[in-house]
């Protein structure tokens, strides 16, 4: 139970300073990296990003000013706010008195400088607690020095020392000292009673700037002497460039050039609406050495998969087939998911400068170590020679841990000697994209006796498959014939991490089942769950991720709020309980008919999560998260015709609106156990809980998403956006 | 290329700029108000949100032509030190995730309650519906245009 496990160890080898600030003052920091090394489990499918050197950075200017550099990037998801709360909060300082500024890439005092997997607040619950507190003991220790005190004597608060004389000193008297001195062993931490930062609703750092439209986001990025440049990948997944005719594009005013790189055509001009303009005047002919790939095809290919028996198994316990051959009734599903495009709101750019003596790189990236290493690689540069800077990213969703947009910028750069910005267009965006990947899921189960005896799981996969830790996820451990079988097929299309990656469709499938296998063994819904998690209770297999106990705590906790099997007769409900990213969360959907249509009326949802740093901005990341899981669930429809995307932009793609958000009612399991993730895990079980509410409605299945795809189910209404 | 006059955030600006150019473009290229953000350039997810003389407008589907003489205004110019009901809201209810979609929300909002002060909140979401926030904030959205149509109904 990993969740209850994330203890990392201090050690001052780890801890960094420079005392000799050009600004003066104190600048500290922590080496995690070194710190939870042995510790860290990273999901499975983010371990290629290069897990490395994270700092987080206080700088206190001799005037007592504090400025906290977060170090992770922030798309949306909080950090930004949240990590300087754990260093404010131990440092003892008032937040009014914080300045918070985004860290730059620094992979000699950084580690896990990257925007994934929920897991930023997690890792960074203790040390960057500990990296206050140690600051805050050098900063008693040179006050005590100068009085000639002993340290023990001394308090602190909101950035004011106090020894037992009464007399006082502010933390920029003393800071330049501090520098000077020993790094502390052994710090102690605040009792959770005690803290005053932490859990207290904290405004988002750059809320000024948002609503009054200040420079912040990489497409607002300008520098000197900078061309814009617009890139025109081929039509077709699988497609190679054979010729182009730019003739026309030339010849608009203020383009500069028309290039070709690698499979792709490049236009340079002096503004983006330029670039794009000449973008489409320009023919183009593309070929394929082998058939381009079709939605059909896949459909076939991963139904093959599930009917061979060519898979990997994940996990085994027990004997399913003997459970499957001794039992009273067999249930066996399956579940089919399309692609999805992430469609993050500011599309894809980058701003790049390569010239002799430094790769300049500044924009949106959620993996900014990796993606400036591979830069370093292609360009045959140091990897010294890369500077980047990350900005406020308009969404991220796993889009922006795959840099491509950065790799395609440093190379055009690098083409035309000049400081270049990428923008990519909608169409752009979203036909060029890195998709979450097509998916089928068949579960089978076996019961016997009134038990659930046997449980497998078959994925089959566009080009990859779930990370290691998803066969420990419910219901391993609670079913003592158990398996879990993947494979996939290897495509010409991009896929990557989505917004909780697999578990935001195996969620909706397993879910799904559940319900189904208690209503064949006419049991509640709910009840078939908790009975599972009492086989789990007390259970000695480390591997198992989730905890009964937690598990069981928000199920209980949902049964209450959603008043679970009490609604009257007009509300139809649906059940979910999920656990990802380390967190715990259940939900219950209402559906209530209207105009002879079904609506989802309300989401209640319970989370386990920890400790919360900010509740202002953990409500928004779960109420973020469900209107994220109704949408897609509802509307995400995305496929491929040989080779090419069905849609292009907003006008045929639906992202979910205003008028199609439901009511959510949020209940937060209070804790005194370390934080988990937050930006993922609310999103999975939603789509699960609506389709187990259609089913009481209708008395009908879902088993593909989107739900618009099944007309008969769920009529929705197909609403014009007039601009 | 031609020269184009108009009013922005209440100053006269000269931008020469090609007679196709969508107005989002030139405010963001030329006139470094960068607030005005770029989301699909067909007029379908609300982050380009303008004023034209006091009506939300897509800057991304009208052209510089087409404003020649007129008087516009973008997130820059709604208020100084974005003391505008609708943007005090925004900060008070802590509306954004990402933030990119806010500045077009705050702009459709704007225009919106300066014609209708008493909205309930259905005409709230039906005006609302244009404008697309990916990181799903709207339930903070909506809760901001009320709390932003209580303090203008207070001040009229």
């Amino acid at each position: 139970m990993s969740s209850t496990k994330t203890a990392m160890t201090f050690s001052r080898r780890s801890f960094i300073r420079t005392s000799s600030l050009a600004s003066g003052g104190l600048l500290i920091g922590f080496n995690l990296f070194t710190a939870c090394k042995d510790a860290i489990k990273p999901p499975k499918d983010l371990s290629k990003l290069d897990y490395k050197d994270f700092n987080a950075f206080i700088k206190i200017a001799e005037t007592g000013e504090v400025t906290i550099f977060s170090p992770n990037p922030e798309i949306g998801q909080g950090v930004k706010t949240a990590m300087p709360m754990l260093i404010a909060e131990e440092l003892d300082v008032a937040w009014k008195n914080v300045y918070v500024e985004q860290g730059i890439l620094d992979t000699k005092n950084y580690t896990r400088q990257l925007a994934g997997g929920s897991q930023s607040i997690r890792h960074g619950w203790e040390p960057l607690r500990q990296t206050g507190a140690t600051a805050r003991q050098m900063l008693i220790n040179a006050a005590a020095a100068k009085w000639g005190v002993d340290a023990s004597e001394c308090t602190t608060n909101e950035g004011v020392i106090t020894n037992a004389n009464g007399d006082t000193l502010g933390y920029g008297d003393v800071a330049k000292e501090a520098a000077l001195l020993e790094v502390p062993e052994n710090v102690t931490l605040k009792k959770v009673s005690d803290f005053k930062i932490i859990g207290t609703d904290t405004y988002n750092v750059d809320l000024d700037k948002i609503v009054t439209g200040k420079p912040l986001y990489g497409m607002d990025y300008k520098a000197e002497g900078m061309v814009y440049a617009a890139i025109i990948h081929p039509p077709a997944f699988g497609q190679k460039l054979v010729s182009f005719d730019a003739a026309e594009a030339k010849a608009v005013t203020g383009v500069e050039d028309v290039l070709k790189y690698k499979d792709n055509i490049v236009v340079i001009g002096k503004d983006t609406w330029t670039v794009f303009k000449a973008k489409k005047l320009i023919k183009a002919e593309w070929a394929s050495d082998k058939d381009l790939e079709s939605t059909e095809d896949h459909d076939k290919i991963l139904t093959d998969i599930l009917d061979g028996n060519k898979f990997d198994t994940r996990r085994s316990d027990g004997n399913i087939k003997k459970a499957f051959a001794n039992a009273d009734m067999v249930l066996e599903r399956t579940y089919e998911s399309p692609f999805l495009p992430h469609n993050c709101m500011e599309p894809m750019n980058f701003y790049a400068n390569v010239t002799d003596d430094k790769i300049h790189l500044v924009g949106p990236i959620q993996t900014p170590e990796g993606t400036a290493k591979h830069v370093a690689h292609l360009l045959e540069r140091n990897e010294e020679e890369v500077h980047l800077e990350m900005t406020r990213m308009g969404g991220g969703f796993g889009r922006r841990l795959f840099g491509t947009f950065v790799v395609e910028a440093a190379e055009i750069s690098n083409m035309i000697k000049k400081p270049v910005k990428l923008v990519y267009s909608r169409e752009d965006d979203m036909t060029a994209g890195i998709y979450r990947p097509a998916i089928k899921y068949r579960i089978k189960a076996s019961v016997k006796e009134g038990k659930v005896t046997g449980y497998h799981l078959k994925e089959a996969c566009i080009n990859d498959n779930m990370y290691g830790l998803i066969p420990n996820f419910f219901p391993a451990g609670a079913v003592e014939n158990y398996q879990v079988d993947t494979a996939n097929y290897k495509s010409a299309i991009t896929t990557g991490a989505w917004r909780a990656p697999y578990a935001n469709f195996l969620s909706f499938s397993e879910q799904s089942f559940f319900d189904e296998l208690a209503e064949l063994m006419e049991v509640d819904p709910v009840q078939l769950r908790l009975d599972l998690l009492q086989n789990v209770k007390g259970t000695t297999d480390e591997r198992i991720e989730y905890s009964p106990k937690r598990m069981e705590k928000v199920i209980k906790t949902a049964v209450e709020k959603s008043g679970w099997g009490t609604k009257q007769q007009d509300t139809y409900q649906g059940f979910v309980a999920y656990y990802c990213h380390n967190t715990h969360v259940a939900q219950v959907a209402d559906i209530v008919v209207k105009n002879n249509e079904p609506v989802v009326k309300k989401i209640t949802c319970v989370v386990d999560c920890g400790i919360v740093v900010n509740p202002l901005g953990a409500l928004n990341q779960i109420e973020g998260g469900i209107v994220d899981g109704v949408g897609h669930a509802m509307y995400g429809n995305f496929s491929f015709k040989d080779g090419v995307p069905s849609d292009s932009n907003f006008n045929s793609y639906r992202l979910i609106r205003m008028n199609e958000v439901p009511e959510i009612g949020t209940h937060i399991i209070e804790s005194e156990l370390a934080p988990t993730g937050l930006g993922e895990p609310t999103l999975p079980p939603v789509g699960g809980a609506i389709a187990n509410a259609l089913k009481a409605l209708t008395g009908k299945r879902i088993y593909k998403q989107p739900f618009i795809n099944n007309p008969d189910l769920f009529k929705v209404p197909n609403k014009t956006i007039v601009g | 290329m031609p020269t184009y006059q108009l009013t922005v955030n209440g100053e006269l600006k000269t931008v020469e700029v090609s007679k196709d150019m969508p107005v989002l473009w030139a405010l963001r290229d030329y006139l470094d108000l960068v607030g005005t953000k770029f989301g699909c350039g067909i007029a379908q997810c609300g982050a380009c949100t303008i004023h034209l003389e006091g009506t939300a407008i897509r800057s991304c589907s009208i052209t510089m032509a087409q404003v020649e003489g007129k008087s516009i205004t973008t997130i820059e110019g709604l208020s100084k030190d974005g003391e505008h009901p609708v943007q005090k809201a925004w900060k008070s209810v802590d509306v954004p995730q990402c933030g990119y979609c806010q500045a077009g929300q705050i702009m459709t909002a704007s225009s919106f309650l300066a014609k209708n002060q008493s909205p309930s909140k259905q005409e709230i979401k039906d005006a609302m519906h244009g404008n697309i926030c990916r990181c799903g904030a709207y339930k903070r959205i909506c809760k901001a245009v009320e709390v932003a149509a209580e303090e203008i109904a207070e001040k009229a």
